[in-house]
């Protein structure tokens, strides 16, 4: 609280009273947030500890205190709920893998398109660039599931060329796995590769890359998603003074040079929001994953937002979910840290174009 | 300080408002008339839904009470929304594979033995519905497999009524005879609830006695027969057909023959009415005819506040005139011996469904083998690749660790 050092002495003079009126204007607020956001977390976090089984409240008196039981299941006990929770980490790890660098990527190049003065037909680009993020996914999943069965628009197109498609959202071979065994390179009979490791996963099933199941899931993520960070991003280019550009072509700077010299650059908050959103959001991922089923394409899949669901819901194991969900949140945090850890301000030794751009924000405000 | 003192009260506040919401409600029999009672249901189609109303609406008038059928969109998830909110359905239909978890945990009352038509259930089914010694809830109304086959892929295929198969090598060599360029000779679920009735005619079993026995040789030859017709090519899965289950792959004609319930028919009026067929009853393995029993029973929630209404509703659901009224709207199977009997009877076309009781056995069920299940239907989709006992070896443990889970 650095409002405390300027504040005059408590209790007396004109400004008395103010904490209070303070207080009861954010009332509401602290009362909807507790209510609806504080309360739920710590009951979740009551829940993960607990054997609740789901039925009535968790609080009541036959519920038992299970201390770390649960999270034991989930990471260090050798069986079935271990391997269901690595195999949704190593799925939705893939995932995030492709969809945040392919989404963020994208989205910065279709609103650097858009943003041109040159363009024709502006008005039409942006609103069908961001027509898939105002539709809803599930109505998108199932669109996707009838382009991509077996005899499908996709499999009909890379067929002219040739190709024989596969049965999308049915296969399970992981694409790692099917490039190498393009090079004659099958599943390790014995050695590290083949034992049980991390959460009883072994490494060659961690090597296994997305699977094809999964990787039409990041084709539909990107198609989803891009639409809407493109819309940030255009916000911070617009903010980009046109005094700025024409200093850089004055200096003779090209469009290439332009870009990763000044546009980039100053995009740098825009750019750590749009990477946020996207990491949260794709460690999340559920919708998608819920209306396909969750467990076909031999559970690969599955992410640890839907075992949470379907520990709980389902299996009646609402200890586990609510680990699986803890574990999740955690883990999100420190992805978060570390990338803002990344991509912080490190002086002009490393960035020596940052002195052209004195602390000038992105506009996002 | 005076900061924390305000939000220590604003904590508080809320946690009395939340925590008073989440107090159990009074535990008490309640009322047999004047009762608003709600019934969830997981219903097959508009068909279902209509019918369940309009006993529902009957019973409702006849007694004073009001009926409220909410037909869910995914019945065991807002069964648990409805279990941990406090505030479950008066009456459900309870899942068969869901039960038993419900029964160990206490969610559930032991009801059926107080209903007045408690000994009429078939004994099987009476059976499928007791946990640890005691009858918990009434038998829906039940359903077996049975073996469908579309007469004009069989007339085409040049045979007759003398080639039904009543054995797998009759099964294995019709199926062959049935496959054709565009359609398959068999499909059925790669699913434990169709591939198991293999390894049970096998002689195999999941659970004998106190010991899992899933690793047995013989759940191994029923694995390999399967394999054998995948190899043949006249085996293929619904995935593999571009069909969301079996019932849709004989629907297109990609499948001449499935393995599917009564459920069938109705889904065969519905969407494709011009599918002509047959269902007869499976045939039989190594070790003799075997089918599986589905039945979901009449679940009521533990300490209900309406039991005296709920099991007089249930007395008038179960009972063979309604049940029968049931199979004529949507084509299940009533629970009860002279129901079934009169059902034979009144529907010959469905008369095999019926004769399957006899070598029925109900799908493995215990608490927590629904994920060991689960992932064995996952494994199932490398069924025309891997070795049977590598299958079987996972099930084996994941079902045995599930066992000692629920048994320890």
């Amino acid at each position: 609280m650095p409002r405390t050092a300027v504040r005059p002495r408590r209790g007396g003079g004109i400004r008395r009273g103010e904490a209070r009126s303070g207080w009861l204007f954010v009332a509401p607020a602290v009362i909807i947030t507790t209510v609806f956001l504080v309360i739920p977390i710590m009951l979740a976090l009551w829940v993960s500890v607990s054997d609740w089984n789901g039925f009535q409240s968790p609080l009541n008196p036959r519920v038992n205190f299970v201390g770390l039981e649960n999270y034991a299941a989930i990471t260090v006990e050798d069986g079935l709920d271990q391997r269901n929770f690595g195999t949704a980490v190593r799925n939705n790890f893939y995932y995030v893998l492709f969809v945040v660098p392919l989404q963020t990527i994208i989205a910065l190049l279709l609103a650097v398109q858009v943003n041109r003065a040159a363009l024709r037909g502006k008005g039409f680009f942006r609103t069908a660039f961001y027509f898939p993020s105002v539709t809803s996914t599930v109505a998108i999943v199932i669109v996707f599931q009838f382009l991509f069965t077996a005899s499908g628009a996709v499999n009909a197109v890379i067929g002219a060329f040739g190709i024989d498609g596969p049965d999308w959202f049915n296969d399970s071979t992981g694409v790692f796995h099917g490039i190498l065994s393009a090079f004659g390179v099958g599943a390790p009979t014995s050695g590290l590769l083949a034992e049980p490791g991390f959460l009883g996963i072994s490494g060659w099933q961690w090597l296994a890359g997305p699977s094809v199941a999964m990787s039409s899931l990041i084709i539909l993520a990107i198609f989803t998603t891009s639409g809407t960070f493109m819309l940030l991003f255009l916000a911070a280019l617009q903010s980009i003074g046109s005094e700025i550009d024409e200093a850089s072509l004055m200096d003779g700077a090209g469009p290439v040079r332009k870009f990763f010299s000044i546009t980039l650059p100053m995009l740098r908050p825009t750019l750590f929001t749009v990477l946020t959103l996207g990491l949260i959001g794709s460690w999340q991922v559920f919708d998608q994953i819920y209306v396909l089923g969750g467990t076909s394409a031999g559970g690969t899949i599955s992410t640890p937002a839907f075992l949470a669901y379907r520990s709980s819901f389902v299996d009646l194991q609402w200890g586990q979910g609510a680990a699986i969900a803890f574990i999740l949140f955690v883990f999100i945090i420190i992805l978060t840290l570390l990338q803002r850890w990344a991509l912080a301000e490190r002086g002009p030794k490393k960035f020596k174009q940052s002195k052209v751009t004195p602390k000038v924000q992105g506009g996002l405000r | 300080m005076r900061t924390s003192q305000w939000s220590a009260a604003a904590l508080a506040a809320g946690l009395v408002v939340t925590l008073a919401a989440c107090a159990p409600a009074d535990e008490s029999g309640g009322e047999a008339t004047g009762q608003e009672l709600t019934m969830l249901i997981g219903s097959s189609g508009d068909a279902e839904t209509n019918a369940v109303q309009a006993a529902a609406d009957a019973w409702a008038a006849e007694t004073g009470n009001s009926v409220e059928v909410i037909a869910a969109n995914d019945l065991v998830q807002q069964l648990g929304q409805g279990f941990s909110g406090n505030n479950p359905p008066d009456l459900f239909y309870m899942p068969w594979d869901q039960f038993q978890t419900y029964a160990a945990q206490g969610f559930i009352e032991p009801y059926a033995d107080d209903l007045a038509n408690a000994g009429d259930f078939l004994p099987a089914l009476r059976e499928q519905f007791s946990y640890d010694g005691q009858f918990y809830c009434a038998p829906k109304d039940f359903s077996t497999l049975g073996l469908q086959i579309n007469t004009q892929a069989w007339a085409d295929a040049g045979l007759t009524d003398a080639d039904i198969p009543t054995d797998w090598d009759q099964l294995a060599t019709v199926a062959a005879a049935l496959t054709t360029d565009d359609q398959v000779g068999l499909s059925m679920g790669r699913e434990y609830a169709r591939v198991g009735v293999f390894m049970n005619q096998a002689g195999g079993t999941l659970v004998d006695g106190e010991t899992i026995a899933a690793d047995s040789a013989e759940n191994a030859e029923g694995l390999a027969y399967l394999q054998q017709l995948i190899a043949d090519g006249s085996l293929k899965f619904p995935q593999e057909l571009e069909a969301g289950w079996g019932g849709e792959a004989f629907g297109l004609g990609k499948a001449a023959m499935v393995i599917e319930g009564p459920w069938i028919n109705g889904a065969m009026a519905n969407d494709f009415p011009d599918r002509e067929f047959i269902s007869v009853e499976l045939p039989a393995g190594p070790a003799g005819a075997s089918t599986f029993a589905f039945s979901n029973c009449w679940g009521m929630p533990v300490g209900s506040e309406t039991r005296d209404a709920t099991i007089d509703l249930i007395e008038f659901l179960t009972s063979d005139e309604q049940q029968l009224a049931f199979a004529e709207a949507f084509g299940v199977i009533p629970s009860t011996e002279s129901g079934s009997a009169a059902y034979a009877e009144q529907f010959p076309d469905n008369a095999a469904f019926v004769a399957g009781v006899a070598s029925a056995t109900s799908p493995v069920a215990f608490q927590g083998a629904a994920a060991a299940i689960a992932d064995f239907n996952t494994q199932l989709e490398q069924i025309g690749s891997a070795d049977p006992s590598s299958l079987l070896a996972t099930l084996q443990a994941n079902l045995q660790a599930a066992y000692d889970e629920a048994n320890g």
